[in-house]
């Protein structure tokens, strides 16, 4: 990784290395964690699956077919029900019919007709990123597929997971990404100036902590009025989260630059002519950087977990908008659950999510501060 | 005297101690009492004395990094002029800020771990916007190659390198403005002694090519000896003796500095060890003595010593010395210590 570039013919100058930058310092040691890769694979295959959710739903995710609620996931067979093996995937069609001993509805496999699975093949019409396609990464000639299941009104699952994933993420790195920017901010100034505004800072820290936390999140939720629109909700869902998030990231930094504040690379910097500014921005947040990378990925956990409770609650995001919270309120009654089990699926999808990030997190704390001589 | 660059004139800092909740002002801790000095052009004072006695708060004074409470501070301009550094409000002073350097003492902390040795060096020369791109990048190389580093290791980080490196580095980065005064502060005493010797010989290379004035702080007197050309001991955040380094070693007049001169370790294992032993330990902050505030460990004190504090005074030809009793005491230098073999 380090290139010398060609010696020139003067004869004592001799051109600079080729330096190793932040991002690449702490990417070569995160390599070595395996936890932290798995983690990062899962978050980014999670992140694909959302970003080109339509591409990757085979149903129309707002498509009703009453034909076909709580159908059971159904199943990828290579074996037909002669026997005989194809070497194409595909499923059967599933019927409704009532089950001859309790009278109620069960979904019956159609062997009449083989449905393969085509790949990379013409579906339904969407838009992703202002581009119009109606490619899929998988779908059936006719009938349908649900690799997962329906809800009770026979919309697709996998499709709405992975649109789900959509809202679920993003108000999660949001809200974390605005927590970290007033965290560390308010951290900063109040370690690095103390005084009047430390101790202003301190007390609402305080202030906001005593508060119960999800009575908070629930009262705060519940006054957001129900004729806003989604991207309002989405917004200050995101600001409500921030809020009650940045106090104990403020805390950690402000200890952090109150270390930092007296050692003598920042009195250099005053000793040079320095203005507060260029300490606060060129010196202190970067030292603080690997702190709060960690604390991102670890905020965003965090964050996933609270939407969900909240939409699972019916606060927060609320249908039409889909979040993996607001999929699981099809799963709130006992008879549901006992029935058609599949509905929770999307909190499998939440445990992954989390898991990665974890994950991830843990591969970073370890990686994020290259500087530090590594005593193994 | 018409070459002194810095001047020093009744310079004080006292840190006020509260106690209680409604932080009552109950004494001071004088740091610095009412200290007054010069410094030449070109030449380097040394100023020593034990921990605690305020030398590091008198160099950190005069930089401003703390705001000395009373006292005024002259410092001599390029054009002849003399500007009153502590009247300047700080805007005003950071012009100066590139004259007047220092060098730290820790090398592992004095350096942002954050940034390449380039950024670090180049920073001074990007506040003071006295070059940038690929102007800047040539002139560090050229200070790296001054202080005898590698320019190629330009763009490694501060953990990379050698204790001896690293203040390598910070000494280039306190070059890195042209200054003419550079403060000191221990440069050498967080190094291993091979490479102190270094270190110092680099120094005084650098004064000569750059016409630098030093004011040199330590602990050290070895290493002061070396590098001084005059001499300021501080007591207790008084200075109780100045002259050149040829006096205050060999014909010290105040009797602390006799004391420190005989501390000074000696190599030969012939002689047998001895040393005047202070009575005492150096008083607390707080309590301090009446009089003379060395009269409590002086062996040659009397009455009058605790009820007058002495003023510095010439007493020949530029030595100074803050003693009721300079021109009697008869005191030994460390050739006396040296010469004196018990068999």
């Amino acid at each position: 990784m380090i290139r010398k570039k060609k010696e020139t013919k003067t004869v004592n100058i001799i051109e600079a290395e080729q330096g190793k930058s932040y991002l690449q310092l702490v990417w070569r040691r995160f390599k070595k964690s395996k936890m932290g890769l798995l983690g990062g694979i899962i978050i980014v295959i999670l992140a694909i699956l959302s970003i080109f959710a339509p591409f990757f739903s085979p149903h129309d995710y707002m498509e009703y077919d009453p034909e076909k609620a709580y159908c059971p996931p159904q199943r990828v067979r290579f074996v037909d029900a002669d026997g005989k093996f194809h070497w194409r995937p595909f499923v059967y069609d599933l019927k409704l019919d009532i089950d001859p001993v309790t009278y109620s509805r069960i979904y019956v496999e159609d062997t009449s007709k083989i449905l393969y699975i085509r790949f990379f093949a013409n579906g339904w019409n969407y838009k992703i990123l202002g581009l119009h396609s109606n490619l899929h990464f998988f779908t059936v000639e006719e009938g349908s597929i649900h690799l997962l299941g329906t809800d009770r009104y026979g919309r697709d699952l996998l499709g709405r997971i992975f649109l789900g994933g959509r809202i679920s993420l993003t108000i999660a790195l949001m809200g974390a990404i605005v927590t970290v920017i007033l965290g560390s901010t308010l951290g900063i100034i109040s370690g690095y100036y103390g005084g009047v505004i430390d101790t202003l800072v301190q007390r609402s820290i305080e202030i906001l902590q005593s508060f119960p936390q999800l009575p908070l999140w629930m009262a705060l939720s519940a006054a957001v009025p129900r004729t806003w629109t989604s991207l309002q909700v989405f917004i200050v869902m995101v600001m409500i989260f921030s809020f009650l998030n940045w106090p104990t990231l403020a805390r950690e930094i402000r200890g952090k630059t109150l270390s930092l504040r007296e050692q003598d690379f920042i009195t250099a910097i005053k000793e040079m002519g320095g203005s507060d500014s260029r300490i606060i921005f060129k010196h202190l947040f970067p030292n603080c950087l690997s702190h709060i990378i960690v604390v991102l990925t670890i905020s965003i956990p965090e964050l996933i977990l609270m939407e969900s409770t909240l939409s699972f609650l019916g606060l927060g995001i609320q249908p039409p908008m889909v979040s993996w919270g607001v999929l699981l309120q099809g799963a709130q009654r006992i008879e549901v659950l006992g029935l058609y089990p599949w509905v929770m699926l999307p909190a499998l999808f939440i445990v992954f999510a989390v898991l990665g990030f974890n994950f991830l997190g843990d591969g970073l704390r370890d990686a994020a501060d290259p500087y530090s001589v590594k005593r193994s | 005297m018409d070459n002194v660059i810095l001047e020093v004139d009744n310079l004080g800092k006292y840190f006020p101690v509260t106690r209680g909740f409604w932080k009552e002002i109950v004494g001071h801790v004088k740091a610095v009492d009412k200290v007054s000095f010069y410094v030449e052009e070109g030449e380097t004072l040394g100023l020593v004395g034990e921990s605690g006695c305020g030398k590091t708060t008198l160099g950190r004074c005069i930089l401003r990094l703390i705001e000395p409470t009373e006292g005024k501070v002259w410092f001599k301009k390029n054009d002849g002029s003399k500007v009153e550094l502590t009247k300047l409000q700080l805007k005003e002073f950071k012009e100066f800020r590139k004259e007047i350097r220092m060098i730290f003492q820790d090398p592992y902390l004095s350096l942002d771990p954050r940034l390449t040795v380039m950024e670090i060096v180049g920073e001074p020369m990007k506040i003071h916007r006295m070059a940038k791109g690929k102007d800047l990048e040539d002139r560090v190389k050229k200070l790296l190659e001054m202080v005898g580093l590698k320019a190629q290791y330009m763009r490694r980080y501060p953990h990379e390198f050698s204790g001896g490196q690293r203040q390598r580095i910070g000494i280039a980065r306190a070059l890195a403005s042209n200054p003419r005064l550079v403060v000191a502060d221990e440069p050498v005493s967080a190094l291993d002694v091979s490479v102190q010797a270094q270190i110092l010989d680099l120094l005084e290379k650098l004064q000569e090519e750059l016409h630098l004035t030093y004011l040199f702080i330590s602990h050290d007197l070895s290493v002061v000896q070396y590098v001084s050309d005059r001499v300021a001991v501080m007591y207790l955040g008084k200075l109780v003796e100045l002259g050149t380094a040829e006096e205050i070693y060999n014909m010290p007049k105040h009797p602390y500095t006799e004391a420190l001169m005989s501390a000074i370790p000696k190599v030969d294992p012939r002689r047998k060890i001895e040393r005047i032993l202070l009575k005492g330990d150096v008083p607390g902050p707080m309590h301090s003595p009446s009089g003379c505030k060395f009269h409590p460990r002086c062996h040659y004190a009397d009455k009058v010593c605790s009820q007058e504090e002495p003023m510095l005074r010439d007493v020949s030809n530029h030595h100074y010395v803050a003693c009721h009793f300079a021109e009697q005491l008869n005191l030994r230098g460390i050739e006396a210590w040296l010469s004196k073999k018990m068999y």
